[in-house]
């Protein structure tokens, strides 16, 4: 690891007052990304901004139409959450499954999703449910967030502070795993919300997105066999030694079938 | 920096370089030997402590993180002559070879007992995925959870 | 007999310090004084060191100094040697390629180190490293074993990139068993590169004496003696009394451990280069790319079978990748550890095995887990089960028609061992029982009928264990006895400190040799120390590998312990007036046949460190050595059975069943056996379904950590149903055979024996990734 200055904000005010006066700041969430990426050398910002103390930033919170789950929060309480599990429990169970767990932990929500990992589970959800990201500045939108491969509409400094997850009827998560690293192969996360059927998936491409075909057939027929006769276009999908683009392609069927039944069964 | 922390029941004061990671306060400072490092990609889990009162990645936490926190490592779980229930189920169950996974497996198996109801093999087994061992065929540490789950 | 005696399942005594986090791995020690040691490594696979401008590195706070290979062969610092030597079938000796520790002119696997940088702290040896301006002149790798000996050539002696063409076996005699073959099986498949993972990274901390002229070298090793003596005769290091090796708790070896390195090489050179203790420890991204890796073959292998079934003929020819440099023991590994046991359990009358070494700018590939006898297992395996499916035959029936009977031992098979005993029936009789095969097809449909594949696959192995007879070893090549040294101490208050050669990293020898002891001498276990893994301490060893400890060094305590009784027989028979024949000792008791006088054994013992009452034709003391040099390879076999379910729209493989039925001889501490068999069979099913080191086309290792090299994780595996016959050894004291390995060695072939039966296809490449498997279920 690089040397650099290490900052304990205590409101957000003072972390993004630092973010701005610093050469070249990181804020530092759960830090389960970001501290092996220090460790490795790949990264070496000049100050890290540690998120932990700023008041306010953990949490979940039941409203009536949504949960909002604060950025600080850890998977672990998400996944315990009996809240979580009350109004969409697939996101729970999403939590549940992300990484091992020592990681959830220690890994936060708003960590996991402002780095846009392309095979990390939250974004599944987050375009699933078609939450709104709620920064220090503004509020986003789920199909507008996600941008690239780690890349997001987050701007230089903005923090994200929490994520509003609307209810939706019925929900559910299926991940195919990596076999080594456990992140996500392909994760679909299906969501219906009462004739509009949501289907967010993650790991097959640069970053999350929605499986509007996917979404297309089942706003016809919620039915796992819907699937069947929509075409995956993968030319954009991630190819690597685990997975091929065509093989990524067959698990985001697979997966979304699982899903579907998974969603009509719960 | 100054960080301070309590290890096992004891408040350490440390100045550390911001940069420093737990692991390395750990073994380093304290001489808590006990938390080994199994690898650099926050996989193995070989380094797992309990951070207050839960398992973490000693090695993927910073120093300057647990400032005010209290850390438990192996070697504040039970002694020779008064082992923990985990650490006696693996002896019993024949749950470790050559014993460098085992500290930071019976941190997270702890862990796991005490958050996980209605353990069974498969919540073992998932349970224990960020612990490698490549020794045992994980085999006899699940056997050993699953009795330590009924002793603790 | 005690319930901690022989046979006994004892717990283990050394887990009381590693459960408290009290065990004491190489990182845990700590020299005063001591400074940091980061090493240069190549970033290509294949590349002329032009330049090394470390000047930068010297501005760096806290580096102490950047050394590189001109510095160490400056110091007449020497290659680091292959201790096996294999000949060509022309009769010609294998192509050494020169391996100095620090790379000097050109670097050739990437990863390989061609420098050290030492410094105050770690922080500032890597930040030195950081800085250290290396010109490289990229050269044109060879990178696949495929190409390797149309590719270019890596070292200026070694033409084509062939380190030996070695044959064992009768050509003539095969070509016309297959000429007269009923039917012949045939099957082409590559044994995947292995990457060992020990747990415990390797490491080293070395310090030099300037008045002694002695060094210290603590070092994660299987073998520390071994190393001192590579260390000293051939590297040149030190001489070997002026060398201590120490390899204290060791976090799993698995083969990985048993070379000698360059690091701790290059560690202890700059000890003394420096005046300063010098410390390293590999991150796992290290190990990754310079521990030896395992396996690689390319094969092409055929069964001759006649009309009634029966085996008449094996033809294997088969390529071995070596890595870009010879490690340790590597030309033995595919050569007389796999083409000697390609007749498995069979009678096949005719065997030709040819084996190609090559070398590519890979790492050393070198001995692991196993070593040879997997991919041997694989080879017979893989096609008994495939000739058994191509003639519509059960594939018990057909390996039960073509087993070795009992009563046909010793056996001498065509490639060069001669089995002493087993009963491979018996093995396979237990695990068809255990695996329930007779409902398998029921099994099979109801998998169906939920829309699975599932498939059974047989893997029954043999394996040569317990290296090995020392005069045969050495006519075969090898450059060291591979006997094992025992010391039984009788201290004078009784108890009893033994000193091995063997060394434990896992294996429970603190407890299992203790059992032995304390066995054999009637006394409570509690009274036996077990000290190893420490040249100061220990006479000399041969070290643990090969599931040869309890079948050599154990061997070899049996034999020192004898001598311990013999002498206490003369003792006692001094002190009850008779003579030593008359006296009978069991149960830590001597007792006079001609009287019923009785002696303790701690009672004789003190009598021999205060001889007041004591023969004068005796020595005082009670303290003996011994050397055991086998008389014979060890022969453990076994039968596993694998089930497995495939999800045909996922790939993925999910083993249902695993049994394992093995033939270890006599078992000292079923517990530890089960729990070695245990291991064996995760890193067999890791082989099968999860692990592949693999190097990209550009001789990058694209499988350098867990993030993308798959190791087995406790949710990967099933438990595991394991079970022993026992048919003693009939050459060595204790009827032992070893068990350290059977479980790697068997599972691989158990594992694609049943996936390949599941999808209905010949062969799949391992590891059947998901991916991989979903492709051959798509047909």
């Amino acid at each position: 690891m690089y040397s650099f200055e290490y900052h304990r904000p205590e409101s957000i005010a003072q972390a993004t007052a630092l973010r701005a006066e610093a050469e070249d700041a990181i804020y530092l969430a759960g830090g389960q990304t970001l501290i092996p990426t220090l460790k490795q050398r790949l990264a070496a910002p000049s100050d890290v901004i540690d998120l932990s103390r700023v008041p306010g930033l953990a949490g979940i919170e039941l409203k009536s139409d949504c949960v909002v789950i604060g950025a600080m929060t850890r998977h672990a309480e998400v996944a315990a959450s009996a809240e979580v599990a009350r109004a969409i429990p697939a996101l729970a169970f999403l939590a549940g499954e992300i990484g091992d767990a020592q990681v959830r932990n220690r890994g936060t929500l708003g960590g996991s999703v402002a780095n846009s990992d392309p095979s990390a589970d939250y974004p599944a959800a987050v375009i699933g449910l078609g939450a709104t990201i709620v920064t220090d500045r503004r509020r986003i939108a789920a199909d507008d967030f996600f941008h690239d491969l780690f890349e997001t509409a987050l701007e230089a400094g903005e923090l994200l502070t929490a994520i509003e997850f609307p209810i939706a009827k019925r929900a559910a998560y299926c991940k195919f795993p990596n076999p080594a690293s456990r992140y996500a192969v392909v994760g679909v996360f299906a969501a219906d919300f009462g004739g509009k059927v949501r289907v967010g998936v993650t790991g097959a491409g640069p970053c999350a997105f929605r499986a509007t075909a996917i979404e297309a057939a089942l706003g016809k027929k919620l039915d796992a066999k819907s699937v069947d006769a929509v075409e995956i276009e993968y030319d954009r999908f991630n190819s690597d030694l685990h997975a091929s683009a065509e093989y990524r392609a067959n698990l985001v069927r697979v997966m979304a079938k699982r899903a579907v039944e998974k969603l009509l069964t719960a | 920096m100054k960080v301070s922390l309590t290890v096992n029941g004891r408040r350490h004061d440390v100045d550390v370089a911001p940069n420093t990671l737990l692991v390395d306060v750990l073994r380093g400072r304290l001489g808590l030997t006990g938390t080994h490092v199994g690898c650099d990609t926050s996989q193995c889990g070989a380094c797992t402590v309990h951070l207050d009162g839960r398992s973490v990645k000693s090695c993927t936490v910073l120093a300057a993180q647990v400032d005010g926190a209290a850390v438990t490592t192996i070697e504040g779980i039970g002694s020779p002559d008064a082992l923990h229930p985990m650490q006696a189920a693996f002896r019993d169950c024949h749950a470790l070879q050559c014993g460098f996974c085992t500290p930071g497996m019976i941190m997270s198996a702890i862990d796991l007992v005490q958050n996980v109801e209605n353990l069974d093999e498969r919540k073992v087994r998932e349970g224990l995925e960020g612990n490698l061992c490549r020794c045992t065929g994980y085999h006899n540490i699940v056997k050993a959870v699953l009795n330590a789950a009924e002793s603790m | 007999m005690s319930d901690t005696g022989i046979g006994k399942s004892v717990k283990r005594r050394e887990d009381l310090r590693f459960i408290t986090g009290r065990g004491r791995y190489t990182d845990d020690v700590n020299r005063p004084n001591q400074v940091y040691a980061v090493f240069l490594r190549s970033p290509y696979p294949r590349a002329r060191i032009v330049s090394i401008d470390a000047s930068g590195a010297d501005e760096v706070a806290g580096v102490i100094g950047v050394f590189t290979g001109k510095d160490l062969s400056a110091d007449k610092i020497g290659d680091l040697p292959c201790g096996w030597m294999v000949k060509s079938k022309d009769g010609s000796d294998m192509k050494i390629a020169p391996h100095p520790p620090l790379a000097v002119e050109v670097v050739n696997y990437v990863g390989e180190p061609y420098g050290i940088v030492v410094a105050e702290s770690l922080a500032a040896a890597r930040d030195g490293a950081e800085v250290v301006a290396t010109e490289f002149e990229e050269l044109t790798p060879t990178v696949s074993v495929a190409n390797a000996t149309a590719g270019a050539q890596l070292h200026t002696n070694v033409p084509d990139n062939v380190c030996y063409l070695w044959e064992l076996g009768d050509a003539d005699a095969t070509n016309a068993a297959f000429a007269a073959a009923a039917h012949v099986t045939k099957l082409t498949f590559s044994n995947n590169r292995l990457i060992p993972n020990a747990m415990e990274p390797r490491a080293a901390v070395a310090s030099f004496d300037a008045a002694t002229e002695e060094f210290t070298l603590v070092t994660t090793s299987q073998n520390p003696h071994l190393e001192r003596l590579i260390l000293s005769a051939f590297v040149q290091l030190a001489p070997e009394h002026k060398l201590r090796v120490i390899a204290p708790d060791v976090g799993g070896g698995f083969g990985s451990k048993i070379f000698v390195y360059a690091e701790e090489t290059a560690v202890a050179w700059a000890a003394r280069r420096v005046g300063r203790p010098v410390k390293w420890t590999a991150d796992r991204s290290e190990s990754f790319l310079a521990d030896a890796h395992g396996r690689d073959h390319l094969t092409t292998a055929e069964l001759a079978l006649d009309g009634d079934g029966l085996f008449q003929g094996l033809r294997v020819r088969t390529r071995a990748n070596l890595g870009a440099y010879l490690s340790t023991f590597a030309s033995s590994v595919p050569t007389y550890l796999y083409g000697t046991l390609l007749a498995g359990q069979y009678r096949t009358p005719a065997i030709h095995v040819e084996v190609e070494g090559v070398y590519t700018n890979t790492a050393p590939v070198d001995a692991y887990r196993g070593a040879g006898r997997p991919e041997a297992t694989y080879v017979v395996e893989r096609l008994v089960e495939t000739a058994a499916r191509e003639l519509k035959v059960d594939p018990a029936a057909l390996r039960r028609r073509n087993f070795i009977a009992p009563d046909q031992f010793p056996y001498q098979t065509p490639v060069a061992l001669e089995y002493d005993t087993g009963n491979y029936e018996a093995s396979l009789a237990a695990a068809l029982e255990k695996s329930d095969y007779a409902n398998f097809a029921a099994r099979k449909a109801a998998s169906e009928q939920r829309g699975k594949r599932r498939g059974i696959g047989f893997s029954c192995y043999i394996e040569a264990c317990g290296l090995a007879p020392s005069q045969l070893a050495i006519q075969l090549g090898a450059g060291v006895g591979l006997y094992e040294s025992g010391e039984v101490r009788v201290n004078p208050t009784g108890n009893v400190t033994v000193f091995t050669g063997s060394h434990s990293h896992g294996q429970g020898h603190e407890t299992t040799f203790a059992q032995v002891v304390s066995d054999k001498l009637g006394i409570p276990f509690e009274n036996v120390e077990v000290v190893h893994g420490d040249t100061g301490r220990v006479e000399f060893g041969l070290g643990t590998y090969g599931s040869r400890s309890i079948a050599v060094g154990g061997s070899a305590l049996v034999k020192a312990t004898d001598k311990i009784i013999a002498k206490g027989k003369r003792i006692a028979a001094h002190m009850m007036d008779t003579n030593a024949d008359s006296v009978d000792f069991s149960d830590g008791e001597f007792a006079a046949r001609d009287s019923n006088q009785k002696l303790t054994f701690g009672e004789v013992a003190f009598a021999a460190y205060v001889p007041s009452n004591y023969p004068s034709s005796e020595e005082p003391g009670l303290s003996e050595k011994a050397f055991y040099d086998p008389k014979n390879f060890t022969f453990p076999a076994g039968t596993h059975i694998a089930e497995v379910e495939i999800d045909p729209e996922t790939g993925v493989v999910d083993v249902v069943n695993f049994v394992a039925v093995d033939d270890f001889g006599r078992v000292i501490n079923p517990m530890i056996v089960e729990g070695q068999v245990h291991g064996g069979i995760a890193q067999g099913i890791g082989q099968a379904l999860l692990e592949h080191g693999i190097y990209d086309d550009g001789g990058q290792l694209i499988t350098g950590s867990y993030m993308d090299y798959c190791m087995p994780r406790a949710d990967d595996l099933p438990s595991f149903d394991v079970d022993m016959t026992v048919t003693p050894c009939t050459h060595n004291p204790l009827g032992v055979k070893g068990c350290g390995e059977a479980g790697a060695i068997g599972a691989p072939a158990a594992i694609m024996n049943a996936v390949t039966d599941a999808l209905g296809v010949v062969d799949l490449p391992m590891p059947a990734t998901p991916e991989r498997v979903w492709r051959a279920a798509r047909g």
